[in-house]
């Protein structure tokens, strides 16, 4: 459920490093909390992106959750795929549900998040 | 410390599916058991049950039950005044404000099956007992009655292999037994825009109804959060959302259940007299192609702030924003350009008359 090459933060997003960069989306758990996605409001390549801060917005039938960037950096790429199917959220967050693609401008930050171990004790104390 | 939630009969049932639990008008209520849009789109295409045993169901009785039932509600009991006919109609106080909309049924001689909305409840009942007059008898009956809704275009082929034989016809109730055994009353009615029938049973019955619906394959247990989003495609009205005690029926476009052929009624001279003036805003329909209104969210017109939607969802039939607002009359012909203020941005919105989703087994 919460592969062990990912890093996660307290909001359930993850963060895939490739090189100087890293891919975001939601975790599982979030995607199950959120029940089936049918909007999310993405920023645009080139965009800044702080830690901490809110990056966007997803939104399922019933309710809508801020996203926030588990990272600081630009964005580089979007997947533009959600907007017309933002499902693939539910169906593969971690793989087709991908959001976006932003440049690592302090990869110390990657300390601050959580492994797959420990998010999924995270998870399951809050659930 | 808020209030305990109460369960319905239903409550193991929903855990043993996996439901997601959540508090609605002081009820434990499932909102979902697989997902809203799957359980939406069951009830469109075959079959989807509800737990509505939440809902307040009152007996009313008595030789001046009908003059009394008359004087309490705005529309004319008249049009249905046959044996087992149904209508939908609204309670208003002396303001023409609405304090709940209820289905009346025609049950027996002299009586009246009256369902209520579960968040109005003590509210109907302090009401009701007030106004109706000593010599009819009033039972609340919610405490020991059980409600399921079975709704979508397989509905009434499910509902006839049970009973035996076909369910009155539409906006009707009568007596039934399910499996040669329950007995209940089916009312042809519901709140999705599907055929469909809502069952009434004792609560010590329900557990047994809920399984018997659910031994068919083509039935899918449906949540709170699917019966919203198939009542709004279809732009039936929320109470406590798209009217409330602060609103009158004319505004909310529920003049056609108002009479104003029959006599007397409580809110009658506040109603008469909106009508005669014309109403200053009206309750519209609004889509949304880019986005999700929500309750709440201010609406626009050319910028500048015109009123707030009153109910907002996702349409999975039609999979865009639909909601309904409140608008200014010059504001409220299909058509008209508006915009929905949605959170950081602003979305464009189009006046569309409801129903929003046309096609379904009711207008087949």
């Amino acid at each position: 459920m919460y592969p062990a090459d990912l890093k996660y933060d307290k909001e359930h997003e993850w963060v895939r490093v490739e090189g100087d960069a890293a891919y975001v989306g939601i975790s599982d758990f979030a995607q199950e909390q959120l029940g089936e996605v049918v909007y999310v409001d993405l920023p645009s390549a080139g965009d800044e992106l702080v830690a901490g801060e809110t990056f966007g917005e997803i939104e399922s039938v019933k309710s809508v959750s801020e996203l926030y960037a588990p990272v600081s950096g630009v964005v580089l790429e979007v997947n533009g795929a959600l907007d017309t199917a933002s499902e693939a959220i539910n169906a593969d967050p971690y793989g087709a549900g991908w959001m976006i693609k932003v440049s690592l401008v302090d990869p110390s930050q990657l300390d601050d998040l959580m492994s797959a171990e420990d998010y999924e004790s995270f998870v399951s104390n809050e659930a | 410390m808020s209030e305990a939630l109460r369960r319905t009969p239903l409550y193991e049932e929903h855990v043993a599916l996996g439901a997601r639990m959540v508090p609605f008008a002081g009820w434990e209520m499932p909102v979902q058991y697989e997902g809203i849009i799957d359980e939406h789109r069951a009830v469109r295409t075959k079959a989807g049950i509800f737990d509505v045993c939440h809902m307040a169901e009152f007996r009313v009785f008595g030789f001046p039950a009908f003059e009394a039932l008359q004087h309490l509600v705005a529309s004319d009991l008249h049009r249905t005044d046959e044996m087992g006919a149904a209508q939908y109609t609204v309670m208003l106080d002396e303001t023409g404000g609405v304090i709940d909309d209820l289905i009346v049924y025609h049950t027996g001689d002299l009586e009246y099956l009256v369902i209520a909305n579960a968040g109005n409840h003590d509210v109907d009942v302090e009401w009701m007992r007030a106004h109706l007059p000593e010599d009819v008898e009033f039972v609340d009956e919610s405490d020991r009655t059980g409600l399921i809704a079975l709704q979508g275009p397989e509905a009434v082929r499910i509902i006839t292999e049970l009973a035996g034989e076909e369910p009155p016809p539409r906006f009707h109730i009568g007596e039934a037994m399910l499996d040669g055994s329950i007995p209940v009353l089916l009312g042809r009615t519901g709140y999705t825009g599907e055929d469909g029938v809502e069952i009434v049973c004792s609560a010590a019955q329900t557990v047994a109804v809920w399984r018997l619906l659910l031994s068919f394959p083509e039935v899918t247990p449906c949540g709170l959060g699917a019966r919203d989003t198939l009542r709004l495609e279809m732009g039936y009205p929320l109470h406590g959302s798209d009217m409330d005690r602060t609103t009158d029926p004319i505004s909310a476009g529920l003049g056609w259940v108002v009479s104003s052929m029959k006599g007397d009624y409580i809110g009658r001279d506040a109603v008469e007299r909106v009508r005669a003036a014309g109403p200053k805003r009206k309750l519209v329909g609004i889509a949304v192609l880019d986005g999700v209104p929500r309750h709440g969210y201010p609406v626009l017109h050319e910028g500048t702030e015109v009123g707030t939607v009153a109910s907002g969802t996702f349409s999975p039939t039609l999979g865009h924003g639909i909601a309904t607002a409140y608008v200014p009359v010059a504001l409220a012909e299909p058509g008209t350009a508006l915009e929905v203020s949605i959170r950081r941005r602003t979305a464009e919105a189009t006046v569309t008359r409801p129903p929003f989703v046309t096609k379904t087994s009711l207008s087949a």
